[in-house]
């Protein structure tokens, strides 16, 4: 078992994930606490450039792990690229950023390895000689610190957002950088994949809003929307909406908000009758500011939110909707 | 298609929970719902049976409550139910409740199994994909759209950010469901009569311990999360509260 760290970054068509600075900021932080040593590597097929742009950084040093098999991705070639690395160089942690792709191969190369996986972290503690990691559960109503109680590999995942991207130290020289091939044995792929696409053009881009209205189920049925929707036009904003909205049909997909949706941060984000799961957050927690009316006192959204209302929306946003116009009348 | 759907009962969503005395898990009296993105899993599978006909089998593992979620499914139409009874099954870790599902359908030959994408308690999004790689199964996960091949199956994976990718796979293949795949239906009440008669296989705990291991993480101490920002709570009554947001929109926030 080596003291290392091995941070496993995300790339997707030749481009690093930006989640995967997150990670390795998470990875030199628990290294300086833990005096291990970090290490990084990149998984695909010709991805030596990348490994050169993550060993600007500050790490000990950087795998390019190099099939053509793992290109493009598949949850039975990545396992089994990854087992045979991760087997050979025995690092303490694991580390990697909470995507769809992370999420879709973990838990089968933790099993393959008789492993687990902490997975969606939102931070770290050290707990004497032991380390705990931090999730939310119950959707974020509540937090747990978790510790693992099997022998290392221990496999992390971190959340979008957790750690800063921009923390990230850079190295005071270039490091090594390492192409290790690996062997992935002929037919054990089973998926094949066809090309990634997007559903249809996205006719509001919702990135570029400075208001954002945005509904959740607390709006109850689709014929109260428009009351969402006179709010925001009486603020000159965008109207949104998480995720059950837009499955309900309600409001179109491009105005979903989180992470199957879009991820935005604008001046004010209004969260109406939004109880904030995780995958809402993530797509909003970067708003200037956020206000959240809501009927739940318990409600996660609150825990972001700088100006917060309990109550019943159906009450508020009618007279609130008359002062704005008032306010912008006056002005 | 012979379809199995494992399910869960999570606290319902608006449910205010409280911890217990040690600090490591919520008290169990709150009231239960059946896990949103699994009752999505169950109407694919109830649609896929109408088109290519077979059979539903729901699973889940918990208390005696737990039961609520399969007369649910059986009355909306699955076929036959495998209940994990016992209060042990709720502090398994992922791992461990794949391994105890994997034991207790040993006899039995799926060419479908399908989960919700992860749960609303614990969060894992991991249970479905551990219990593939059991199986030895392929998998694919959060997905959206499921056709019936000649060779097996295409399903519409979603990715991050509004993208989608179809994946060709054979069968039998483990999928978990994303919500919104399809719309709920409800139980008819013919349904609900039916379900009574319908078959509940129970399994217990010691049917399928040889199976499971030491959980290999553990909950050390549940919390309310710290706030990591000062929110400034409005009250009063709605027009106050109205006024009182305006404000704060043109002299703080400066939108107005």
């Amino acid at each position: 078992m080596a003291d290392s760290i091995l941070v496993i970054v995300e790339q997707r068509e030749g481009k690093l994930n930006r989640v995967s600075w997150e990670t390795l900021t998470a990875g030199q932080a628990l290294a300086a606490e833990t005096g291990w040593t970090l290490e990084a590597a990149v998984a695909g097929s010709g991805v030596t450039n990348l490994a050169n742009e993550i060993a600007g950084k500050k790490v000990a040093k950087v795998y390019a792990l190099e099939s053509p098999k793992l290109e493009p991705y598949t949850p039975d070639a990545f396992a089994a690229g990854l087992k045979q690395f991760i087997a050979s160089k025995q690092p303490r942690l694991v580390l990697m950023p909470h995507t769809y792709q992370v999420r879709d191969f973990v838990p089968k190369l933790t099993t393959a390895m008789e492993r687990t996986a902490i997975s969606d972290c939102i931070g770290y503690k050290k707990d004497g000689a032991r380390l705990l990691f931090t999730r939310q559960m119950f959707q974020g109503k509540l937090a747990a610190d978790v510790s693992f109680t099997c022998d290392a590999p221990w496999f992390v995942t971190f959340q979008n957002g957790a750690f800063r991207a921009d923390k990230v130290e850079a190295g005071s020289a270039a490091a090594p950088v390492e192409t290790v091939n690996v062997e992935i044995a002929d037919g054990i792929i089973r998926n094949k994949p066809q090309e990634v696409f997007k559903e249809a053009k996205q006719a509001v881009d919702l990135t570029q809003a400075e208001i954002i209205v945005s509904v959740g189920r607390g709006i109850k049925e689709q014929k109260n929307i428009e009351l969402a929707k006179q709010l925001a036009e009486a603020l000159g904003g965008e109207l949104a909406a998480s995720r059950p909205i837009c499955d309900s049909g309600w409001l179109p997909m491009d105005r979903q908000i989180g992470s199957s949706g879009q991820t935005v941060a604008p001046k004010l984000y209004l969260a109406l009758g939004i109880s904030g799961a995780i995958q809402h957050i993530v797509g909003m927690k970067g708003a200037r500011t956020i206000i959240a009316i809501n009927k739940d006192s318990e409600a996660p959204i609150f825990e972001i939110a700088d100006y917060a209302v309990v109550g019943n929306l159906f009450d508020i946003v009618p007279p609130l909707i008359e002062e704005v116009k008032k306010a912008k009348a006056g002005a | 298609m012979k379809i199995l759907v494992c399910m869960k009962q999570v606290p319902q969503k608006d449910a205010p929970l409280k911890l217990n005395e040690s600090g490591t898990w919520i008290r169990e009296d709150v009231s239960y719902e059946v896990n949103e993105p699994d009752a999505f899993a169950l109407e694919e599978a109830l649609r896929q049976k109408e088109k290519h006909s077979g059979e539903v089998v729901v699973i889940t593992a918990g208390p005696a409550r737990a039961q609520q979620v399969l007369r649910e499914a059986l009355a909306k139409g699955a076929d036959r139910a495998i209940h994990l009874e016992d209060n042990a099954f709720v502090s398994l870790d992922a791992s461990n409740t794949a391994r105890a599902f994997a034991a207790a359908i040993k006899d039995e030959k799926f060419d479908l199994i399908f989960t919700g994408l992860q749960s609303d308690d614990y969060g894992y999004a991991q249970t479905g994909v551990v219990l593939a790689e059991l199986l030895g199964w392929p998998h694919a996960t959060i997905i959206m759209q499921i056709e019936k091949t000649d060779g097996g199956i295409r399903v519409k994976r979603e990715l991050e950010a509004g993208y989608f990718q179809f994946v060709d796979m054979p069968l039998p293949a483990l999928l978990t469901i994303q919500s919104g795949i399809n719309k709920l239906r409800y139980a008819t009440l013919i349904g609900i009569k039916q379900a009574k008669n319908k078959p509940m296989r129970k399994v217990m705990l010691a049917e399928v311990q040889s199976a499971i291991g030491a959980n290999m993480q553990k909950i050390e101490r549940l919390y309310v999360p710290q706030k990591t920002k000062n929110t400034e709570f409005l009250e009063g009554p709605p027009a106050e509260v109205a006024k009182k947001l305006v404000e704060k929109l043109r002299n703080e926030v400066r939108v107005l």
